[in-house]
């Protein structure tokens, strides 16, 4: 096992997925001659050149709309948003578009594409620019979100994802670039619509993903100190969305919280909480409790921004509430 | 222009160059944080371009906008607060470096959504046309937001309803870093225009005094035809795209040729050679602006952090 930044783990997925399939091609803003506004394909433009790293006009509509049409007719486009806030001047592409074709023409084409957009907040970016709109692009049928929260995770599933004959938005997180982790030696994928329990425990279930793995690894630290054991399951992919290693985890402690960094409103805790209202009712303890972002729109400032933003002691509030 | 106006043009000149080059230190040490793009030699575009506007005449434009606040007349003090996140920001330090806007000066915000701002533009003016008066809306945008489909957009919209705006492309050659000739069919972006049957111009972006005497011809079609403009303008900026470009797609003889072109160094030859300044006189404004900057920098630093409740002030303007 190789310990790897998450920033290596996706450039190293890229790279070996390029190398063994040339029908796949990268097209977004900045990705060549910068090297990727994130330096995830830092190298790229030398070492395949212009025709497979394509450097795009600043035109979300073609980029998207481009990898749309290219991956009808057989290449694999991976199509880089530079951050996931500029899918919205996209949306109608992703939406009416990447997340129908297939099934309105009755499966004639296919659409394997990958669509690679880096969310999050914690930048002081303000409110354009941080945004974590995950549940959204998961409300749609005929779209496949992924988004993981370690290196491992990314690697495999990144390989997927482009092996895939399905559109995917694939999203990463803007801090997470920098986050270490093992990563198996030599080829490997992971099967997208997979959950994973990332932690055991007995006393509570956390139901995350992405960067809510990063803080709730933290909170069940601080919660262990305690004598709290906190088992994590981590989501890995939003849609199609894999319940059954929540509901074993839950059917076991009985008790739960859902943590992500998007609006709590009509996201992925709601859908979370839902679904195991739904499938194991019988198994509540306690009301589950959801720690997401504030309903505000993000602000500049620093100190209003982390405010705002779920925290590990949001998160240890939260498990001890639902233990009580 | 009178004299007066000239010198004043030269000060905000200056001052911008002096406001951003402490930002950039401000920047480094930590105090500023997200995202930051200067305008440094750019100065001579907004600074002509809003010499020649009425102030009931609006202005909006994109993230790099600084520039655009300061000729706008909003103070430096509120510039710097809001670069520092402080509650005496013109936001309240809720936008920060992109999102600046003063609309008691008419200075209709920094918007960071490449070309976003666009339809908007059209918007403002369609409010005046609506409104029955013959206000004109500047709108700032760079050359890589002519690529996206809300320039185009917002251009027919303009010509097809006969929008007073004055579209204003900053051309400063580069989109991060993608050059022009790499991003758009067209280089010379005024070409666009023409698919719209839509006038259109071209000034020296370094020269502040022949962007003023264009904008001043582009304004007064606009007000009297009640029809659109588009002015491109060329145009350079002397640091990288935002804080930390690495800066690998552009040679460093290149930058420096155009730092040789220097607005303020031009405009300050320009008032020395035609004798509407001496040395001193110049000297006195550069040393009126340090002072302003220094004390702005004290303001921004002892201003207060918006208090924790104003997270949730002005979500919605109904409560
Ligand atoms: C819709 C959208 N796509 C991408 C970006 C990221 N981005 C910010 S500035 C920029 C370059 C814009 O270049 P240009 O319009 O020439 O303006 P300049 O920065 O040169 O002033 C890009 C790609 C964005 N903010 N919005
Ligand atoms: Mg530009």
């Amino acid at each position: 096992m190789a310990k790897i930044t998450m920033r290596e783990a996706i450039s190293q997925a890229l790279m070996e997925e390029m190398d063994r399939d040339p029908a796949v091609f990268i097209l977004g803003e900045e990705v060549g001659v910068w090297g990727g506004t994130y330096a995830v394909t830092k190298g790229f433009y030398d070492k395949y050149g212009a025709a497979r790293v394509k450097d795009t006009p600043i035109a979300e509509n073609a980029i998207i709309g481009a990898a749309i049409g290219a991956a009808m007719v057989g290449q694999r486009p991976i199509a880089e948003l530079m951050t996931i806030n500029f899918a919205f001047s996209a949306m109608d592409y992703i939406v009416n578009q990447a997340a129908k074709l297939h099934y309105m023409f009755g499966g004639q084409f296919m659409l394997p594409m990958v669509i690679r957009a880096v969310g999050g907040g914690g930048r002081q970016l303000g409110a354009t620019h941080s945004q974590t709109p995950d549940a959204i692009f998961a409300h749609f049928p005929g779209l496949k979100v992924v988004s993981p929260g370690t290196p491992e995770d990314a690697k495999g599933l990144l390989k997927s994802a482009i092996r895939s004959n399905d559109p995917i938005l694939f999203i990463e997180h803007a801090t997470m670039y920098q986050i270490r982790g093992e990563v198996p030696e030599g080829e490997y994928t992971i099967p997208i619509g997979k959950s994973k329990i990332q932690r055991e425990g007995k006393d509570l279930t956390i139901v995350t993903y992405c960067k809510g793995l990063e803080l709730s690894m933290k909170a069940a630290d601080e919660l262990a100190k305690e004598g709290i054991q906190a088992e994590i399951v981590d989501l890995r992919t939003l849609r199609p969305l894999d319940m059954e290693p929540v509901l074993e985890s839950f059917k076991k402690t009985n008790r739960a919280i859902v943590v992500e960094e998007g609006w709590k409103s009509y996201g992925v805790g709601s859908e979370i909480v839902s679904r195991i209202y739904e499938e194991a009712f019988d198994y509540v303890d306690a009301p589950i409790l959801r720690v997401a972002q504030k309903e505000v729109p993000l602000p500049y400032n620093r100190t209003l921004e982390q405010a705002a933003l779920p925290q590990v002691p949001d998160i240890v509030a939260a498990a001890k509430e639902v233990l009580k | 222009m009178k004299k007066e106006q000239l010198l004043d043009l030269y000060y905000q000149m200056v001052l911008i160059r002096r406001v951003e080059e402490r930002g950039a230190e401000l920047y480094q040490a930590g105090k500023i944080g997200g995202f930051m793009h200067l305008y440094i030699g750019q100065e001579a575009v907004s600074t002509g371009l809003i010499a020649a506007r009425e102030p009931r005449d609006r202005v909006i434009t994109a993230y790099r906008d600084h520039g655009v606040a300061l000729n706008c007349g909003i103070s430096s003090n509120e510039v710097m607060a809001e670069l520092l996140g402080k509650a005496t920001g013109m936001s309240k330090g809720k936008g920060g470096s992109m999102h600046m806007a003063d609309t008691s000066k008419n200075m209709w915000g920094g918007h960071a959504i490449v070309g976003g701002h666009l339809p908007v533009a059209s918007g403002l003016a369609l409010g005046d046309q609506y409104a029955g008066n013959d206000n004109v809306t500047i709108c700032m945008f760079g050359d890589g937001a002519t690529n996206i489909g809300y320039f185009h957009e917002a251009l027919n919209l303009a010509k097809t309803w006969g929008l007073r705006v004055l579209w204003v492309c900053e051309n400063n050659q580069y989109g991060m870093g993608t050059a022009v000739e790499r991003a758009s069919a067209v280089t010379e972006i005024r070409q666009k225009a023409e698919g719209y049957g839509m006038k259109n111009g071209q000034a020296d972006g370094m020269d502040v005094i022949k962007v003023y005497d264009a904008a001043r011809d582009a304004i007064e079609y606009v007000r009297k035809e009640g029809q659109p403009y588009l002015l491109e303008v060329d145009t350079y900026r002397f640091r990288g795209h935002s804080m930390g470009d690495p800066e690998r797609y552009r040679k460093a003889e290149e930058v420096k040729q155009w730092q040789e072109n220097d607005p303020i160094g031009i405009f300050n030859k320009y008032l020395l050679d035609k004798k509407t300044a001496t040395r001193k006189q110049l000297d006195e404004i550069e040393a009126r602006v340090e002072e302003e900057v220094v004390k702005a920098v004290e303001f921004a630093e002892a201003s207060p952090e918006p208090a924790m409740e104003d997270l949730f002030k002005d979500i919605y303007a109904d409560n």
